[in-house]
């Protein structure tokens, strides 16, 4: 295979890299946001539940952001295309996204219940709609959006907001998102909470794995009666990366399955989604939250896995256009790039992933209440 | 292929201009401070001295308070180029978004990670295990300056890649001349250390609001004292660190330095470019193309601008009458790569390749063309075309001109009060100037408003491109309609509205209550957490 084909695979790899590691990092931490007003009652509860994620969830945000310069240098028309197209959600979600960091810094400031009253509502939202969002991307990317490129690259839009803000599969995919960051969330709360917390997020811990669980399955069913895309004359991997003069492309129902049809082996990665989910909630519910940890984010990992397996090798299909549908091959960066890219990534990944668990380490252990209190620099 | 509704571009411009300038309200601080409170744990750390820690502890509280919303609208940055820029991500995001990505890899991850543990790991760290985080988290704050200004470099003068007309954009293809670009390495220590005079000007400021009350004595001469110094250093290096952008300009920004001196004429005009005055004061009109009124200095422009005095210096009208060729051959650039796009033609890639350096002229020339199609431009109307186009090859002057003079001027005052200050201070007699401790109270939001004229004079001079030369700015953006606009626009302006007030409320608040000393009340409770909670 020529250099510039690997270096495109290597690149559809790192991307679902980036979006786990932004699901199970991010995700936990808002799944954290979104249980506050549940897991604490009182305001010592809730300011010890956002002290278990304090000292990290700054560093845990950096997967959001390298997610976004991560697809703007490594597939720049993906990026280009995909958070235009979707403006008023990706608005929407930067909108939620932004109160997340001003809320943590600032809720704890200030000693009135209205003031912290409105953070905690500003936790609620910042936590749920980013992971809504987040899933319902991924369910509408695999319907296809309708856009189509000019002469020159421009991107033009044939659908209006309403269809990929309303769209059921979307939602579902929303709501299964939304399950799974509760299920990591919580178990974070367990990891290092106690009583009353610790019981408060165990309920939720299980319930989001089993719900996360069955919408995964339900889903799977789902796509093989929705349209998926495949091509239809000769591919050129490694091709100049261009929607512009692509291969024919159809629309075939349950050609998102095609895939697993060709490569059996490539049922391990649902069923290893399915097994995740579902054993962090046995484990949740034996508590044993470390174990539920990895388990859950075993079942994230594999979840978002599944769905670049079923796609390979498209990332944006169009429904108005499917020759200009965005590819591995056609919307990733010069080879160049790629390569330059690549070689940063792997220095600097094992130096982030050694200091960010040095940090875990550090602040190690159960976060109690009357340290919280006491504590000025505490949250 | 119509062209994006006018106002569309206008409304993206606005909301990037004003989403970039709110961020940078809170950046500079960021970077000036990290450092700042570096210098005052290493001095604990040597000396042992609790007050050492107190100030680190106590400024550290300021800064988080204004760290957190730097970090907030941090993330507007990264995903407006996609939302908002689709055409401009598009064309660079090959060349663009590498140093974003490496800015996340490299720099961003190492500061909020540490900066965690920096907040809450005092009594989990050694003492030098601590301050080692303080000086990670300054580095990854200054490092991740580094990465956003080579990426802004690359807008400001190209390097580092070359445009591809198979893909129809830009792609990179040299890492050294990318990161090397003298007009990135130039602005970011411009812009770094720019942080480090806000960074002092905040700690000097609020120090002397406290002596001028007489309030935390000890604390707060030490604090100034610091802070002035680190100030006088740090406002000397950013007017030279602007002199040197200053030139490179000129050297690759011909309109911008043009534009930024109210030069419409060429300085050698009068008879010799050695007697060009430099504008002190001047209205430009961009209607009739001169000065309504000039107030100037003879004999200053070209050393300033050139280090020399025989160097000519093109005006405004000059540059414009430069730009008309490469105009005409933008439109055969472009005319060759449409034609090249539709069905590989080698003859039509020949013309284009003969004409690929001024592909960019022929952008601007679309919206003059017959329905906004550059091919329909015939000989007969052509000159009326580039007659038209060339008028937007240079920026406005007016903002240009007045808004790095706002800086400049703020930028020596900065000297001369650090100068004061220092002085003062380092003779004990802070306490018998009043005027001067005001001076320095009320100075404190002035770096910030200097940082946003540097901005303003940075990016209005770059019009009318995106990147300079090879896209313009109404090209750049995503084709949304108005309603889009007005719905995150409105959003924006109110969710940052709130997080202002939000953020004046606590930092006053904490600056007011000042630092809480534990142990000048309770020697023995040493161990426990620095500060009482703030009484409420």
């Amino acid at each position: 295979m020529e250099l510039y084909v690997v270096l495109k695979v290597i690149w559809a790899v790192l991307l679902g890299v980036l979006l786990s590691g932004l699901a199970v990092m991010v995700g936990m931490d808002m799944g954290v946001g979104t249980l506050l007003r549940f897991v604490g009652k009182t305001d010592v509860e809730r300011r010890t539940a956002l002290n278990i994620i304090g000292p990290h969830w700054d560093g845990n945000q950096v997967w959001f952001i390298l997610g976004g310069g991560a697809i703007f240098a490594a597939f720049p028309t993906l990026y280009a295309t995909s958070f235009s197209v979707f403006y008023v959600v990706m608005i929407l979600l930067l909108f939620s996204m932004i109160m997340r960091p001003v809320a943590f810094e600032y809720r704890s400031k200030v000693d009135t219940k209205k003031w912290r009253g409105a953070w905690d509502w500003a936790f609620l939202i910042s936590g749920a709609v980013p992971m809504i969002v987040y899933g319902a991307a991924f369910g509408n990317v695999m319907q296809g959006v309708g856009f189509h490129y000019g002469w020159d690259g421009q991107y033009y839009q044939d659908e209006s907001f309403i269809f990929y803000l309303l769209n059921p599969f979307a939602l579902l995919c929303g709501v299964m998102s939304l399950a799974l960051s509760i299920q990591q969330g919580a178990t974070m709360l367990m990891l290092r909470g106690e009583e009353p917390i610790y019981g408060r997020a165990r309920k939720a811990a299980i319930g989001g794995g089993i719900v996360g669980a069955a919408l995964f399955i339900i889903g799977g069913f789902w796509v093989a009666h929705i349209s998926g895309y495949a091509f239809t004359s000769p591919v050129y991997p490694g091709a100049p990366a261009t929607p512009l003069n692509g291969p024919a492309v159809a629309q075939v129902t349950g050609a998102w399955l095609h895939n697993y049809a060709v490569y059996p082996i490539l049922w391990a990665l649902p069923a290893l989604g399915v097994a995740g989910m579902l054993g962090a909630a046995v484990m949740n519910s034996a508590r044993l939250p470390a174990l539920a940890w990895w388990l859950g984010a075993i079942g994230w990992i594999s979840a978002i896995f599944t769905t670049g397996a079923s796609m390979f090798p498209f990332l944006m299909p169009s429904t108005t256009n499917p020759s200009q549908s965005l590819t591995v091959w056609n919307a990733s960066g010069s080879q160049y790039n790629l390569g330059w890219m690549l070689f940063f990534a792997l220095v600097f990944t094992p130096i982030i992933i050694c200091y960010t668990s040095w940090c875990f380490y550090v602040m190690r252990g159960k976060v109690k209440a009357e340290h919280v209190a006491h504590d000025e620099h505490s949250y | 292929m119509p062209l994006i509704d006018p106002s569309v571009v206008d409304l993206s411009r606005l909301q990037f201009a004003l989403t970039a300038l709110y961020h940078f309200i809170f950046v500079p601080l960021t970077l000036g401070m990290t450092f700042l409170l570096a210098a005052m744990e290493t001095v604990y750390v040597i000396t042992g001295k609790q007050i050492y820690k107190d100030m680190t502890q106590f400024w550290g509280k300021l800064f988080a308070i204004n760290f957190a919303i730097g970090v907030a609208t941090g993330l507007t940055m990264e995903f407006e180029f996609g939302t908002n820029w689709s055409m401009y991500s598009h064309f660079v995001g090959d060349v663009f978004g590498t140093p974003l990505a490496i800015e996340g890899l490299m720099a961003f991850f190492m500061e909020s990670t540490f900066i965690g543990l920096m907040f809450f790991g005092w009594d989990r760290l050694s003492k030098p295990g601590h301050l080692a985080v303080t000086y990670l988290t300054a580095l990854g704050s200054n490092l991740s300056a580094l990465w956003i200004l080579i990426a802004n470099g690359f807008m400001q003068n190209p390097q580092g890649a070359s445009f591809n007309p198979d893909t129809m954009r830009m792609e990179f293809n040299s890492f050294l001349n990318l990161v090397f670009s003298e007009d990135a390495q130039a602005k970011f220590v411009h812009t770094s250390i720019a942080g480090f005079v806000t960074g002092a000007l905040f700690v000097m400021g609020i120090s002397a609001f406290y002596i001028l009350r007489k309030q935390h004595r000890e604390f707060a001469a030490r604090s100034f004292r610091m802070a002035a110094l680190f100030g006088v250093i740090s406002s000397l290096a950013v007017v030279t660190l602007g002199d040197a952008l200053g030139r490179l300009d000129y050297l690759v920004q011909p309109t911008k330095i043009a534009a930024i001196e109210g030069l419409w004429q060429d300085s050698d005009a009068g008879g010799s470019a050695a007697a060009a005055p430099w504008l002190v004061f001047a209205l430009p009109n961009q209607a009739t193309q001169t000065n309504s009124v000039e107030i100037g200095i003879p004999y200053v422009l070209d050393p300033l601008i050139a280090h020399s005095f025989s160097t000519n210096i093109p005006g405004l009208i000059s540059l414009e009458q430069q730009a008309g060729p490469r105009i005409e051959k933008g439109i055969t650039a472009l005319n060759a790569l449409q034609a090249y796009g539709k069905d590989h033609d080698t003859a039509a890639l020949a013309t284009f390749k003969a004409n690929e350096s001024d592909m960019g002229y022929g952008f601007l020339a679309q919206r003059y063309a017959p329905n906004q199609d550059l091919s329909l431009i015939t000989p007969a109307n052509q000159d009326a075309v580039v007659a038209q186009a060339e008028k937007d090859t240079i920026p406005n002057v007016f903002v240009t001109f007045w808004s790095f003079r706002i800086m400049m001027a703020l930028g020596f005052y900065f000297v001369a009060l650090f100068a004061f200050a220092a002085f003062f201070s380092l003779r004990n007699r802070l306490e018998r100037n009043p005027f001067l401790l005001k001076l320095c109270v009320w100075s404190i939001p002035l770096p910030v408003l200097a940082c946003e004229f540097g901005w303003i004079t940075a990016e209005a001079g770059r019009q009318p491109w995106s990147v300079y030369g090879w896209l313009p700015t109404f090209q750049a953006a995503s084709s949304h309609g108005v309603g889009y606009m007005v719905f995150s626009l409105l959003g924006f302006a109110l969710l940052y509205s709130v997080f202002i007030a939000a953020e004046l409320y606590l930092m006053f608040k904490f600056a007011r209550l000042g630092p809480q000393p534990h142990h000048a009340a309770a020697p023995e409770a040493a161990a426990a957490p620095m500060f009482a909670a703030p009484a409420e």
